[in-house]
């Protein structure tokens, strides 16, 4: 179901009779096979990024040749900067970023997780020098499951930093 | 080597360099080691206490014949909110050399990108004390020839220890076989470990029996009694992990058993005059130790 705040769906009368609809979107970004229960944390993260303004759908728990289930973000009239994308690779590394351009997709990509995220992200670490004083964060990936503070030298999940 | 910052930006060989430059000092007249960093000033910027590593980068740097600017935090306009960029700008325009203790962790990274001259972490909150590392290493290899298949046992509170994390990413460059002995709270984070026996393919073993047969060195460090909630639990646990001369009756005669100072419960004076007690003898290689790291920063 879509939870966003627009009339991106119609609600039928007769909830069973028809399948849920959401709309196309003309230009803009559709963010595919977020892992499902991760297309929310997509879509704060979105939201944090980019004004209130533009219009967001998310579909959860859509059924998936590959994962089973998983989740859909839509998003209009934006199309994401690597550094957004960075960031939603720490908690969708499965995800697909498909770009939409006059209602077809014109370009398509795996997100993926870079080996450092510089400026990006916020140390969770409150002892950490870049909490303090106005030092660009840096994170240095060391596997798939942690990510360094390359100055508290911290280890953190990617879902923790996201 | 033109930053310390940290003992994971160091490779064996920078390590083996520094120890290497540290027995050359040990040994080099004074008279000779006076002429190495002549005409240079070394400022130490401590804005937290310190004893042992403040007093001894003040002798590393006058042996060495350099001129020293100490910084008073609480006299200066750090007291007025300055921040720690602009005081490190401005004190890199004055001196050859900055060692900075501060509480917040990474505050010498953020430094040592500011810093035109080199900074030498002195410690950085829980993080890093690379000297110590250093330090540690030195006093092993010197005490034992090697370090390299050494029996090592590190003991005490290895969760908020930065020492011992920092010294087990030491041990583990140089192959040492490591055993922590810790109350089963009181742990080393296992990613910590796992990352480091993954990066030098070394042994290390996890007790909370303190056993010593066979070991070759006994690395102590305290219980941080300060960060448990319930103080008695943090007393009964300092109890339990105490070297007294009971504890060591049946250990090694040749155990070294070191300590990176203030010692409070957890080694009875008893124990300073039994001939396997080193951890004075371990404060005392913190000089040549420095003098080596300030020598090769400066030759950058």
């Amino acid at each position: 179901m879509c939870l966003c705040a627009w009339p991106c769906f119609t609600l039928p009368q007769k909830v069973d009779a028809m399948p849920l609809m959401v709309e196309k979107i003309s230009e803009g970004t559709v963010i595919d096979h977020i892992k499902a229960g991760a297309g929310m944390k997509v879509l704060a993260i979105l939201s944090d990024a980019y004004p209130l303004s533009k219009m967001a759908a998310l579909i959860m728990n859509a059924h998936s040749r590959k994962f089973g289930r998983k989740d859909i973000v839509k998003i209009e009239g934006v199309f994401l900067d690597e550094k957004i994308a960075n960031r939603i690779s720490l908690v969708a590394p499965s995800a697909t970023i498909n770009m939409i351009r006059n209602s077809k997709v014109s370009g398509k990509r795996q997100v993926k997780m870079p080996d450092t995220l510089t400026g990006i992200l916020k140390c969770p670490n409150p002892m950490c020098i870049t909490n303090l004083e106005r030092a660009e964060t840096s994170f240095l990936r060391v596997n798939d499951r942690h990510l360094r503070c390359r100055h508290c030298e911290r280890l953190f999940s990617p879902e923790e930093l996201a | 080597m033109h930053d310390l910052v940290s003992i994971r930006d160091l490779g064996k060989k920078d390590v083996e360099a520094v120890l290497s430059e540290a027995a050359r000092m040990e040994k080099m007249p004074p008279k000779k080691s006076g002429e190495l960093l002549r005409g240079k000033l070394v400022s130490t910027m401590f804005f937290e206490p310190s004893t042992r590593t403040n007093m001894s980068f003040q002798a590393a740097a006058k042996r060495l014949g350099a001129k020293l600017m100490t910084f008073y935090p609480s006299v200066s306009s750090t007291a007025k909110g300055e921040t720690l960029g602009d005081t490190i700008r401005m004190i890199d325009g004055y001196v050859d050399a900055i060692v900075l203790r501060h509480p917040y962790e990474g505050a010498a990274r953020y430094a040592a990108d500011l810093a035109e001259h080199p900074v030498i972490n002195a410690g950085d909150g829980g993080n890093q004390h690379p000297t110590q590392t250093l330090l540690d290493l030195y006093t092993i290899k010197k005490l034992k020839g090697k370090i390299s298949g050494l029996r090592v046992s590190l003991m005490g509170d290895l969760k908020h220890a930065r020492t011992m994390r920092s010294l087990l990413y030491g041990l583990g460059m140089f192959g040492a076989d490591v055993n922590l002995v810790s109350p089963s709270a009181l742990r080393m984070d296992e990613e910590v470990i796992r990352e480091t026996k993954g990066m030098f393919g070394i042994n290390v073993s996890q007790t909370s029996d303190i056993n010593l047969k066979g070991v070759d060195v006994l690395y102590v460090c305290r219980i941080q009694k300060e960060r448990f909630q319930d103080k008695y639990e943090g007393e009964k646990m300092q109890k339990e992990f105490r070297v007294d001369l009971e504890a060591l009756r049946g250990a090694p005669e040749d155990l070294a058993i070191l300590h990176p100072l203030p010692k409070v419960e957890e080694i009875p004076p008893e124990v300073d005059s039994d001939p396997r007690a080193k951890y004075f003898e371990q404060a005392k290689n913190g000089v040549p130790v420095r003098m080596a790291v300030l020598y090769l920063a400066s030759k950058g």
